[in-house]
């Protein structure tokens, strides 16, 4: 019989972060030095610390299984699902000194316990259920077919750990912005036949809490640890604005639709024309730094531009490729 | 050795608002032997804001750009983050995708052309780690940039999403702890600093409808490579070049601190390795001031 699969240990250092905001009044890091096996996952070294160093350190867990979202925490600043990442693939990352953080610093309660609250609220403001009209006495099934199903595109496979959206940038910055996991929410049920809400996709598309404060720094499809690609989902919510005719005619949508523009009439981009088109009479306020990037010839005027080469075919490609209006 | 021949996606930012970068990557594969055959074709990527508009116009585009890289036989080669994000993409759905494919080559076939997948996309800096290779790039810096502590900023589409990056590039690069910017400060001489938001967001793609998130993560990059003692900033992305370099005030006041550091473009730290003059980086381009040289 083969005997390939060999359990190994190795020493790592754990920087974990405590608080509790009943007692303390700044956070500290607590120091442990364990011998972990090839086998456990970042769960098992909390259970440990709990069960062999200190019964007051506190986390969530619920299912042990991926599928509670109860356990996300950030290690080395990585947010992850303690039941499902491996501490073997955590050394293989970042080596044998490893910090135990909570998904949010600022929003700790106790030990890696923090307050949702925000998440819970964006979650909610999405209208995160089917709005239809549903006949209380049916006469035949209200059937999905497996083709229409599909366009959820996995969506409906989050589990709302959070990982994602105390991963986003954004969040930290803007407190009205939905965040990655209120829009694969949104997605979800937008992308859903029986869904007839009038409002939800209104909502994600409104300035400041809306896609398009998006940063698209991929962080979001980086740690999601359901594979569901936040940030697939912020894109194709963008397109549906326009395919159902909500997107408002704000700088931001101008922005999208100026690269076509641009693209028709150069095959390159014209830098200052777009900025011209999406913002407006608003250009005002870029005219100082303009002139200063004028000054160190990094600004060149629309006749100055280098054309593409074989122009007509993208002008031809344009027209026959394009598949949205605005 | 082989020489090395690429087809140069340029952008649209190298001919435009970072006429510096351009200077410097002709500059750069000039010293290194590299030869870079412009794809004067190509149209703009759509810089990950076109798709939010027209997923298949984007597709489409992008498709007849690596279409002529292919053309050519070569490998594209791009000097900018998001083009290379785009790029890359629309191969990875493409390859993937046989509908799609078909779909895409139809309108192509309008004009001639046919996307076909034999054409690789890589970014410069994994150009230059993958198929240079830095022993031989070390062996040729002759002007060793000891005296410096340079703070690596990677641009986000260089490292995420890291399903793609790794497909694309034969180093595979941990997102969260990313070495290949490192590798190459250490390269030509260099310290590198280690600080928390090398691997984080510049904020460029909300510019103009969010400009205070933009200006906050700005204000943060540049704050974070201050508190690590950087000397000055290097980046192989244009549009993170763009925010670092220019939108300082903005950025001083979103975080209520004065920030504001020299920022180099790759190319330009690798010039002055090399020897290239100021004047043939294009130093003079720069609105934070260059003062170290």
């Amino acid at each position: 019989m083969s005997t390939e699969h060999k359990i190994t240990t190795q020493k790592v250092n754990f920087k974990v972060f405590r608080f509790n905001a009943d007692e303390d009044y700044l956070p500290y890091y607590e120091n442990y030095d364990m011998e972990v096996t090839s086998e456990e996952v970042v769960l098992d070294i909390l259970n440990r610390i709990k069960w062999d160093h200190d019964g007051s350190f506190s986390y969530r867990r619920s299912c042990r299984h991926g599928i509670c979202g109860a356990c996300a925490i950030k290690v080395n600043g990585r947010s992850t699902l303690a039941c499902k990442e491996s501490m073997n693939d955590m050394v293989a990352l970042f080596g044998k000194e490893l910090v135990i953080e909570p998904l949010s610093i600022k929003r700790a309660v106790k030990d890696m316990v923090i307050d949702k609250a925000d998440f819970w609220e964006k979650h909610d403001a999405i209208t995160p259920y089917l709005v239809a009209e549903i006949d209380e006495n049916p006469t035949t099934e209200n059937l999905v077919s497996p083709k229409d199903a599909q366009k959820l595109d996995e969506a409906d496979l989050c589990i709302q750990c959070g990982a994602c959206h105390y991963a986003c940038p954004v969040v930290e910055i803007n407190e009205d912005f939905f965040g990655p996991a209120a829009f694969a929410a949104a997605y979800r049920f937008e992308a859903d036949v029986r869904d007839n809400s009038e409002s939800r996709l209104k909502d994600v598309n409104e300035e400041r809490q809306g896609v398009w404060d998006c940063v698209k720094c991929f962080e979001c499809a980086q740690v999601c640890p359901k594979d569901i690609d936040p940030i697939g989902k912020i894109t194709k919510l963008h397109q549906m604005a326009f395919q159902e005719g909500v997107a408002n005619n704000n700088v931001a949508v101008r922005h999208a639709v100026g690269f076509k523009k641009s693209i028709v009439k150069n095959g390159v981009l014209d830098e200052g024309g777009l900025v011209l088109y999406s913002e407006g009479p608003a250009i005002v306020k870029h005219l100082p730094v303009a002139f200063k990037m004028f000054t160190k010839g990094k600004i060149v005027p629309p006749w100055g531009i280098t054309k593409s080469e074989n122009l007509d075919e993208i002008q031809k490609l344009v027209k026959s490729s394009s598949t949205a209006k605005f | 050795m082989k020489k090395l021949k690429y087809a140069l996606f340029t952008g649209c930012t190298a001919k435009q608002s970072t006429p510096e970068q351009m200077m410097s990557t002709m500059a750069v594969a000039d010293k290194l032997g590299i030869e870079l055959v412009e794809l004067t074709e190509a149209s703009c990527c759509g810089a990950s804001h076109l798709q939010d508009y027209d997923d298949f116009l984007s597709l489409v585009l992008n498709a007849r750009n690596i279409a002529y890289a292919e053309k050519h036989e070569l490998t594209m080669v791009t000097i900018c983050n998001t083009c290379q994000l785009n790029t890359a993409m629309t191969k990875q759905r493409l390859d993937n995708n046989e509908e799609l494919k078909a779909k895409v080559n139809e309108k192509l076939a309008e004009v001639g052309l046919e996307y076909k997948g034999t054409s690789a996309v890589t970014h410069f800096l994994y150009a230059i780690i993958d198929d240079f290779g830095l022993d031989r790039l070390k062996e040729m810096v002759v002007t060793p940039l000891s005296q410096f502590n340079i703070a690596p900023f990677y641009g986000c589409h260089n490292i995420r999403p890291s399903e793609l990056q790794n497909e694309t590039h034969k180093t595979a690069e941990n997102p969260y702890n990313p070495t290949s910017l490192d590798d190459l400060i250490i390269a030509c001489g260099g310290e590198s600093v280690d600080y928390d938001e090398k691997n984080k967001c510049c904020g460029f793609h909300v510019e103009l409808q969010a400009p205070h998130t933009a200006a906050v993560l700005t204000g943060n990059a540049i704050a974070g490579a201050m508190d690590g003692n950087a000397d000055w900033m290097v980046t192989p992305c244009p549009l993170c070049h763009l925010k670092l370099d220019t939108q300082t005030a903005h950025a001083s006041e979103a975080i209520g601190r004065e920030v504001e550091l020299p920022v180099l473009h790759m190319q330009q730290m690798l010039g002055l390795a090399l020897g290239c003059t100021p004047a043939e980086l294009g130093l003079n381009h720069h609105l934070a001031k260059v003062d170290f040289i």
